[in-house]
């Protein structure tokens, strides 16, 4: 001990410190960050780490406990379904207040994400995250089924293709293209925002799959008949009728009737 | 040019208004006649005149283009081979969009050089031609009517009373058939509009996947799309389904009103679908605010307060569909509408 302290003014004393601290953490690291090959320590973890998380950058809305307060919800029994779409989606934080929570940047890496999903599902019961197998619409998703569906269950809000639309009081359906399929998945399951749920037994995870299918075929899909104009329909049709093709019309008129020069 | 007009007498052809009347309007306009012709840079510039020409060709040369490139698309973007669903609707896409560019040039450019050439090239020249006596001749005037009169008598409706009441009999009577098939256009509706297809004891189906619904499977917050059992076999689906279409929600029991509690199973309520506005499918659920909006007027109804307008143009609120479960567990109507569902009718009073 004595030699140590007699050395502690070395001029590599510094860098020796500093090869310490980093070997120190490496080792750390590599033992704690692989969470899911030990199952029980690494989720325990998984926990903790989510909750330091959540205390200092949810807690204060949600709560210190998570159990809501004024406007923010209670986060009990959401599930990391829940939390996986909220703040992969970057919904959440919440950027500012407004009649709905916007889709923006992401906050989080996915590892933080993971962590706090994992301290809200230890909260309570709720949707966990689904599995990429159970979203991937090449596992036996079926576009023109899921096509059905959507038109029933779907389309009055976010119209029949995907492009979205508006709600009361200025909230609305999110335009679905690029949406990933895990996070389309989450959305029914766990109905966020103005959202409803859809549940597991009501569209299954094979008709959640199939959905799935008919968005991403109908992201893909060229648009045959001309201009898709946003798949809005007859309103933006109209539109262009009225002021392109009109005013188109009452220039040739006017061309047609000016006098040459 | 015979047909030209001159400038009428007047000098500039502009009533002169005396100095002493100045401000009132004269007791009458004098026909101003023709402006003045004014010629076109084309017909006192040979230069001009040749711009102006080269325009025109070069217009109808963009119109032989554009048929080119609608024959050239039309022979080169082939659908003869195998390959899949998108990339034959991409060179559909392509097609569609040359052949309507090609075809749109073609005869624009065909219209617009004609219409170029006779504005800037042919002669402008500005002439009057009147117009012919509308009145004809006494001698014509005087034969019409005699030809008239002669058929009058001839005709001798004046003489044979039984033709001519005759015929005033059979022209009253030849509009009765209409009105007989114009009785029969179709069936009245009968009680049609006050009925659905629900009956007590019915399941509840998802839509459009027809699988029946435990009230375990409805979790707080979520919804179903719902039809009748046995909808999917009836003779006038459409029919049936435009009135039976159930919107099914699961709130917070205590978010209910009392009086949609008698219909309501653990906080499941179901509602009709069909907006009592137009008739339009009420759906966009707000899980948060527990409103319905109809997407076709705005009509909002409240969940919470037995589907009663909160705001737009419907009057009615949507009719609570009586729900319980069957000794299967499964979700049933307990009994079908007990009011009309849907839009005012004449008859619903």
């Amino acid at each position: 001990m004595t030699a140590l302290a007699a050395r502690r003014r070395h001029p590599l004393a510094g860098v020796v410190l500093v090869l310490l601290g980093l070997v120190v953490t490496g080792v750390l690291y590599a033992l704690l960050a692989p969470g899911r090959a030990s199952a029980a320590d690494g989720q325990a973890d998984d926990v903790a780490k989510g909750r330091a998380l959540f205390v200092a950058n949810c807690a204060s809305c949600h709560g210190i406990d998570a159990a809501g307060r004024n406007n923010a919800p209670s986060l009990v029994g959401v599930g990391a379904a829940s939390v996986d779409f909220q703040v992969g989606t970057g919904r959440m934080p919440l950027e500012a207040t407004g009649p709905q929570a916007p889709q923006s940047q992401v906050r989080f890496t996915p590892e933080q994400i993971s962590q706090l999903a994992a301290y809200v599902a230890s909260l309570g019961p709720g949707p966990g995250v689904p599995s990429p197998e159970e979203v991937d619409p090449a596992n036996g998703g079926d576009a023109s089924r899921g096509a059905a569906i959507f038109r029933t269950n779907c389309a009055m809000c976010h119209n029949f293709a995907g492009k979205g639309g508006a709600l009361t009081r200025g909230k609305y359906a999110p335009n679905l293209d690029g949406t990933t399929p895990t996070h389309i998945f989450e959305a029914m399951l766990t109905g966020p925002q103005s959202m409803p749920v859809f549940d597991d037994q009501t569209i299954t995870p094979q008709d959640k799959r199939d959905i799935i299918a008919y968005l991403k075929t109908t992201e893909e899909q060229p648009t045959p008949g001309g201009f898709s104009l946003g798949f809005i329909g007859p309103v933006n049709e109209g539109l262009v009728a009225w002021v392109v093709g009109l005013a188109a019309l009452i220039g040739c008129a006017v061309w047609l009737g000016a006098k040459s020069s | 040019m015979s047909g030209h007009t001159p400038a009428p007498p007047g000098a500039s052809g502009r009533e002169v208004v005396p100095a002493d009347r100045a401000g009132a309007l004269p007791e009458r306009f004098e026909n101003p006649g023709l402006p003045a012709h004014r010629l076109r840079m084309g017909d006192v510039d040979p230069k001009a005149a040749r711009r102006a020409e080269r325009q025109v060709a070069t217009l109808f040369g963009l119109s032989a283009i554009g048929t080119l490139i609608t024959i050239v698309v039309y022979f080169t973007v082939k659908f003869d081979t195998p390959m899949s669903f998108v990339e034959h609707l991409s060179r559909l896409r392509i097609s569609t969009t040359g052949i309507g560019l090609g075809l749109t040039l073609a005869l624009f450019g065909i219209g617009a050089g004609a219409v170029h050439w006779a504005k800037t090239l042919m002669p402008d020249e500005e002439r009057v031609e009147d117009r012919h006596l509308l009145r004809g001749s006494d001698a014509d005037r005087d034969d019409a009517v005699t030809i008239l009169k002669e058929g009058a008598s001839e005709s001798g409706l004046g003489r044979r009373p039984l033709i001519r009441n005759s015929l005033i009999g059979a022209l009253a009577l030849v509009p009765l058939p209409a009105v007989a098939l114009l009785r029969d256009t179709g069936p009245m509706p009968g009680n049609s509009l006050s009925t659905t297809f629900w009956k007590s004891g019915m399941r509840l189906l998802t839509d459009p996947q027809l699988q029946p619904i435990r009230p375990a499977d409805m979790r707080v917050g979520s919804v179903a799309h719902i039809v009748p059992e046995g909808l999917d076999k009836a003779p006038d689906y459409l029919e049936e389904k435009a009135k039976a279409a159930v919107l099914l929600l699961r709130l917070d029991p205590g978010d209910l009103d009392p009086k949609s509690q008698p219909g309501a199973y653990e906080g499941i309520v179901a509602y009709s679908k069909i907006c009592t506005h137009m008739g339009c499918p009420v759906a966009l659920y707000e899980q948060q605010t527990h409103q319905l909006l109809c997407p076709c007027h705005q009509s909002t109804f409240d969940v919470t307060q037995d589907c009663k307008v909160i705001f737009g143009p419907a009057k009615r609120a949507l009719p609570q569909l009586a729900i319980t479960v069957d000794a299967d567990g499964y979700l049933v109507a307990k009994h079908g509408f007990t009011e009309a569902v849907g839009p005012s009718f004449w008859e619903r009073g």
